[in-house]
């Protein structure tokens, strides 16, 4: 009985967003009379920080304070269409849709300045701190609160936006099969260190080493929180999770939290990151989105690293002690493949 | 139904409700007393999500029956903050971003509010054990132990100013 080190690499190209239905998202973006301003969105913020992300680039794309900025993900009933939050298209898609409403509302917003202002639009410029000066003039300024009360109640004009996101459908090729699937792809790469006990065949995770190209990292934090989440999230669908029995009968299936197995706070691995920056082209502000690729090579790269420990090579999830040891059976002992 | 007067120290504040019989101490804060700061899970001791203080010992509401808590000191997250002023371990989950969804976070804050009040110095392991009843799908414990941690020695140093 041995404990055997392994390590496993694994890399990826993200797919950002789907292609079918140019997979759409919409934003509205309207100021209150008191010179705040609103987004309304209808795709949800799961904790992945789509609303402090979406809010940042309205902020920008206005030239507004962001402590000015409300962002109201509302539902389905009352917000505009989107296809949802899935498919790691958040940032990517409602930012894109984020951006042309709020610089439509901007221009608005401009025009009722310059009114006010009595000068042309197209000499005007925000500071990013609630006011509009004339360029090269700061001192003929008019602040954001005073154009909204102005547009509202002197000029009857309302300072908002209508954006939306739609990428360009691609049908399938009938006679080649080709198609664009997608517009952008996000990049990984990840090496996973691990031990496995070949008596009991359990499996540490001691290390993970990544590197993730995400575009622009519009939100360095949030990005660097989703991915160490995300990667404990990988390791979990790799080695723990699942809804189906170990054991023959169906009724040994997890029935609620206690059973359904997860690595606890204890069984967490350093996790070092490399976040790359290649910004995207048609990206909002060259943001991708990291989303479900934070899990994904975790996956294939804690398989390869148990194959490189022990030589049992899983391919059905999760790799649980029962696999590694039948696999370990079946091979006559554990056949450890070699150190990097 | 028949109701059960009960009277705790809510947060500091004399509180008195009139439960369900045989309620449970999470419906009883949420429903009747009206401090949403725990939050149920999955409401059988799984998840720690309704985590709270009761005279000073860390408890799961879910499992606690009302009466128990007649007389009682009971303390959500919400007897930490004072005015506008976080309470280290509020501060420093918030500027180590160890919420995503923030679910857990009540209930993972007492678990380490817990933890410090007798182990002001706790070792990461210490850490990992103390809120190993408390369920995180999001952010991969590690900034909750790391936060719990900057929070312990931002203690220590108010402790020795």
């Amino acid at each position: 009985m041995a404990l055997h080190t392994g390590r496993g690499f694994a890399c990826i190209n993200y797919p950002i967003g789907m292609n079918l239905g140019g997979d759409p998202s919409q934003a509205l973006v309207h100021s209150t009379p008191d010179g705040k301003f609103k987004v309304t969105l209808s795709a949800i913020d799961l904790g992945q920080g789509m609303k402090s992300v979406t809010r940042q680039i309205a902020a920008e794309a206005l030239g507004v304070p962001i402590a000015d900025v409300y962002v109201d993900t509302a539902d389905s009933d009352t917000g505009p269409h989107d296809m949802g939050s899935f498919a790691s298209r958040g940032t990517h898609r409602m930012g894109n849709a984020v951006i042309r409403a709020a610089t439509e509302a901007r221009r608005a917003m401009l025009e009722a300045a310059a009114e006010e202002l009595e000068v042309n639009a197209a000499d005007l410029e925000t500071d990013g701190k609630g006011n509009i000066h004339v360029k090269g003039a700061p001192s003929r300024s008019i602040t954001v609160e005073d154009t909204a009360v102005a547009a509202q109640f002197n000029q009857g004009r309302t300072l908002a936006g209508r954006g939306i996101f739609l990428i360009p459908p691609s049908e399938a090729n009938a006679d080649t099969g080709e198609m664009s699937p997608v517009t952008t792809f996000a990049h990984a790469a990840l090496v996973v260190d691990l031990t496995v006990d070949d008596e009991t065949g359990e499996v540490s995770v001691q290390q993970i080493n990544s590197a993730y190209e995400v575009g622009r990292a519009l939100n360095a934090r949030l990005v660097e929180q989703q991915l160490i989440g995300g990667a404990w999230m990988g390791v979990s669908h790799a080695l723990y999770e699942t809804t189906e029995p170990y054991y023959p009968a169906r009724d040994h299936m997890p029935g609620d939290f206690v059973e359904y197995l997860q690595p606890g706070p204890g069984q967490v691995a350093d996790h070092h990151i490399a976040i790359l920056e290649r910004p995207a082209e048609d990206g909002p502000y060259g943001g991708k989105g990291p989303g479900e690729m934070c899990a994904n090579p975790v996956i294939p790269a804690v398989a390869n690293a148990v194959y490189n420990a022990v030589g049992v090579r899983c391919d059905s999830l999760p790799i649980t002690p029962e696999k590694i040891l039948r696999g370990i059976k079946a091979n006559g002992g554990a056949r450890p493949q070699g150190k990097f | 139904m028949p109701k059960t007067p009960i009277r705790f120290t809510l947060n500091g504040a004399e509180t008195g409700v009139f439960a369900n019989s045989g309620a449970n101490l999470l419906d009883v804060l949420r429903r009747e007393a009206g401090d949403l700061t725990p939050k149920q899970g999955c409401a059988q001791g799984g998840c720690g999500a309704c985590s709270v203080m009761i005279d000073g010992e860390l408890h799961l509401a879910c499992l606690t029956l009302a009466e128990t808590a007649e007389g009682r000191r009971i303390d959500t997250v919400a007897s930490l903050e004072t005015g506008a002023r976080l309470h280290p371990l509020q501060k420093a989950f918030a500027e180590g971003f160890a919420a995503q969804c923030g679910f857990c976070s009540p209930g993972m804050i007492m678990a380490a509010k817990a933890l410090l009040d007798t182990t002001p110095n706790p070792t990461r392991e210490q850490v990992a054990e103390a809120i190993s009843g408390n369920l995180c799908r999001c952010t991969g414990y590690e900034p909750i132990i790391n936060a719990i941690l900057t929070a312990a020695a931002e203690l220590r140093g108010r402790g020795a100013a």
